[in-house]
């Protein structure tokens, strides 16, 4: 609960993280949006593109980088990182599931189909399989209500979810056959 | 057929590109305001519309903007609050993802009356793809001269860009959403100073909710006094309404303004009823926020008569028996639906979007929360329903932004015309666990 405050952060990666080239030039494009002095701005639109490049989530390493790039203190990340509860402080799995359990998801099923996810896959709210391909999360209304029951992974929203949707989804993803 | 203003084209294939949006007449009201209004003329016309803000509190849009100040020098600022996260509303994101020009279009006319030459849309970071959709429609504004330096050979110049949040329901509070586009925590500030003197960066700001920005084109197009023709009374225009539920239909509608309630429920056109023949037990209309309406205060108000969709119908009766149009997020809850659960779950959501900087509401959601938890799983006892009314109301007018009231209200609303059935999970625990409670009575009328 509270998911605005304290949140220890002290997970660690083992390498200093870089963006390539590529990745670089989006960030200066970004920070390019704002004016002089006021590049902290593109701050968190920098921690979700660092959560991708990295790993889906963000170590201190990370956040040390994206300090450095903005030239703005570890803490200002820190800070931002532990705010917002779409960036995963901790390592995930490859691809986490976010199930909406607001009112009009639970109207329609929603208990129901995290109930079925967690059979499904042998883990509770909160867990990561072994295989570390799914990470399972319950998430407050993602915009989705009028197609509800619904969960969002990455960029993509899986909506009108049924158990054998559910199923459908599960298996593309262990597939890798993610062009939904 | 309703008349549909923003909606209008939406099912016009290829409308999201920039060639079949400019065939279907946009970026007109871009030429028409830079060439032949004045910035003040553009304001006018948004005052004579009687538009209100589409984000919940309503506000009218043209007095919002008449506010701003316009110290010599200093950089004005148009925010869009694209952080749509109130529950129960998805309206945004339909008119976002299907016509993303006309949200652009209304971005140039809004920052041109308020002689802003950068402008930002702030999007829920949950909505990334969508972030996508934008700014391949702002790169192809830019690419035809919509936007940058000269716009039109008027001399007039704007930037426009695209942030997204990081997942925080407080971001929508427009000074929250100042302080995350500065790239800090969501805390909403103290007000005054208003954004309008003090907003983004210290400069004046103006923000608005997407579908407001969006209603100035048809605006700026027809007149406002057209657009005023539009609706009913003060509750001028359409409105997009985010259905969910136990509906058949769910999904985003435009009405025009004065529908009756009944109809858009049931009608055709709209919602088609309640969804496996089922009866309607209660409606939240206007999101989360807003106080629960029982079964038989939906369609008519206390005094009989029939409940419209405006601003003046939905809120008839006050806190006692009426409710708001809110978001428009119309939330409609089926006969087998437990009103105890619901308000735990919205309790719930308050508590953990809630940004911790006032106790009040840092302490009170999360006390909230507990107390229903436990009374929907008949542990609870009927202390804890006068207990809740209690949080309330310490709550209530003693924090800094009004989330807190935003979750004080739904409760107090779920007591006030279901206490009934929260007295039945206390009475009759057991049976309260196996099944739900049922349509509470309507009270007979006091003569
Ligand atoms: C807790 C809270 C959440 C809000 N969320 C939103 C939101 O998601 N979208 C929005 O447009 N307005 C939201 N608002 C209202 C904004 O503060 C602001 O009034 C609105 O964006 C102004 O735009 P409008 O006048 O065009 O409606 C929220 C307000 C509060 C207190
Ligand atoms: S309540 Fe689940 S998406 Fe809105």
């Amino acid at each position: 609960m509270s998911s605005h405050k304290h949140t220890p952060i002290s997970a660690r990666h083992t390498e200093k993280p870089s963006f390539n080239a590529e990745q670089m030039a989006e960030v200066q494009r970004v920070i390019a949006q704002y004016p002089e002095g006021k590049s902290k701005s593109a701050l968190i639109r920098i921690l979700h593109m660092a959560e991708e490049a990295f790993g889906g989530w963000l170590s201190i390493e990370t956040m040390d980088y994206v300090a450095e790039i903005l030239k703005i203190q570890p803490i200002e990340v820190y800070e931002v990182a532990t705010f917002y509860t779409m960036f995963n402080i901790e390592p995930v799995g490859k691809y986490v599931f976010e199930v909406c359990h607001t009112g009009p998801c639970m109207l329609v099923g929603s208990d129901n189909i995290i109930t079925y996810i967690e059979n499904k896959l042998g883990i509770k709210v909160g867990e990561t399989t072994k295989d570390g391909l799914f990470t399972l999360k319950t998430a407050e209304c993602l915009g989705a209500c009028g197609y509800a029951p619904m969960l969002q992974c990455g960029k993509i929203f899986h909506e009108h979810l049924t158990p054998e949707k559910v199923d459908q989804i599960i298996e593309a993803y262990r597939s890798g056959n993610t062009n939904f | 057929m309703g008349r549909r203003i923003l909606l209008e084209h939406d099912n016009v294939s290829g409308i999201e590109t920039y060639e079949v949006y400019r065939k279907q007449g946009g970026y007109r009201s871009v030429e028409k305001a830079i060439k032949k209004m004045s910035p003040e003329q553009v304001v006018e016309e948004v005052q004579k519309s009687g538009l209100r803000g589409r984000g919940g509190a309503g506000f009218p849009t043209g007095m919002k903007w008449s506010f701003i100040a316009k110290p010599e020098g200093v950089p004005r600022y148009l925010l869009c609050n694209a952080d749509e996260s109130e529950p129960g509303t998805f309206k945004d994101r339909y008119l976002m993802e299907k016509i993303p020009h006309l949200l652009i279009e209304g971005m140039i006319v809004s920052s041109y009356a308020l002689g802003c030459n950068q402008s930002y849309i702030y999007i829920r970071g949950e909505y990334m793809w969508i972030l996508d959709i934008l700014e391949k429609a702002i790169a192809e504004a830019y690419a035809n001269g919509w936007l940058g330096k000269n716009i039109l050979g008027s001399g007039f110049n704007l930037d426009l860009s695209v942030a997204p949040g990081g997942g925080a329901y407080i971001c929508g509070e427009e000074t929250a959403l100042i302080e995350s586009l500065e790239g800090k925590r969501g805390n909403p500030r103290i007000k005054p100073p208003f954004p309008a003197v003090k907003g983004l960066w210290g400069c004046p700001t103006v923000v608005n909710n997407v579908e407001s920005i969006a209603a100035v084109v048809p605006i700026v197009n027809d007149g406002g006094e057209e657009y005023a023709k539009i609706g009913l009374g003060k509750s001028t225009g359409t409105k997009l309404i985010s259905a969910s539920g136990n509906l058949v239909r769910p999904g985003v509608y435009e009405i025009e303004m004065g529908i009756t309630v009944e109809e858009f429920i049931y009608g055709d056109e709209w919602c088609r009823g309640i969804a496996n023949g089922k009866k309607l037990k209660a409606c939240v209309p206007g999101g989360s926020s807003v106080p629960i309406l029982p079964h038989y205060l939906v369609c008519k108000t206390a005094t009989g008569e029939d409940r419209l969709m405006t601003y003046e119908s939905l809120a008839d009766g006050g806190f006692a028996s009426g409710s708001m149009l809110g978001s428009g997020g119309f939330i409609v809850f089926d006969e087998d639906q437990c009103v105890v659960r619901n308000t735990w779950n919205f309790a719930r959501f308050y508590a953990h979007e809630s940004c911790g900087q006032c106790s009040p509401c840092r302490e009170g959601t999360g006390w909230m929360e507990k107390v229903l938890n436990r009374l929907e799983h008949g542990q609870g006892n009927m202390r804890d329903i006068d207990l809740l009314a209690e949080i309330n109301k310490k709550i209530e007018g003693n924090t800094i932004c009004p989330l807190g009231d935003a979750a004080a209200w739904p409760v107090a609303a779920a007591i006030r015309h279901f206490r009934e059935e929260f007295e039945w999970h206390v009475n009759d625990r057991e049976t309260s666990q196996k099944r739900n409670y049922g349509l509470v009575k309507e009270p007979s009328p006091i003569k």
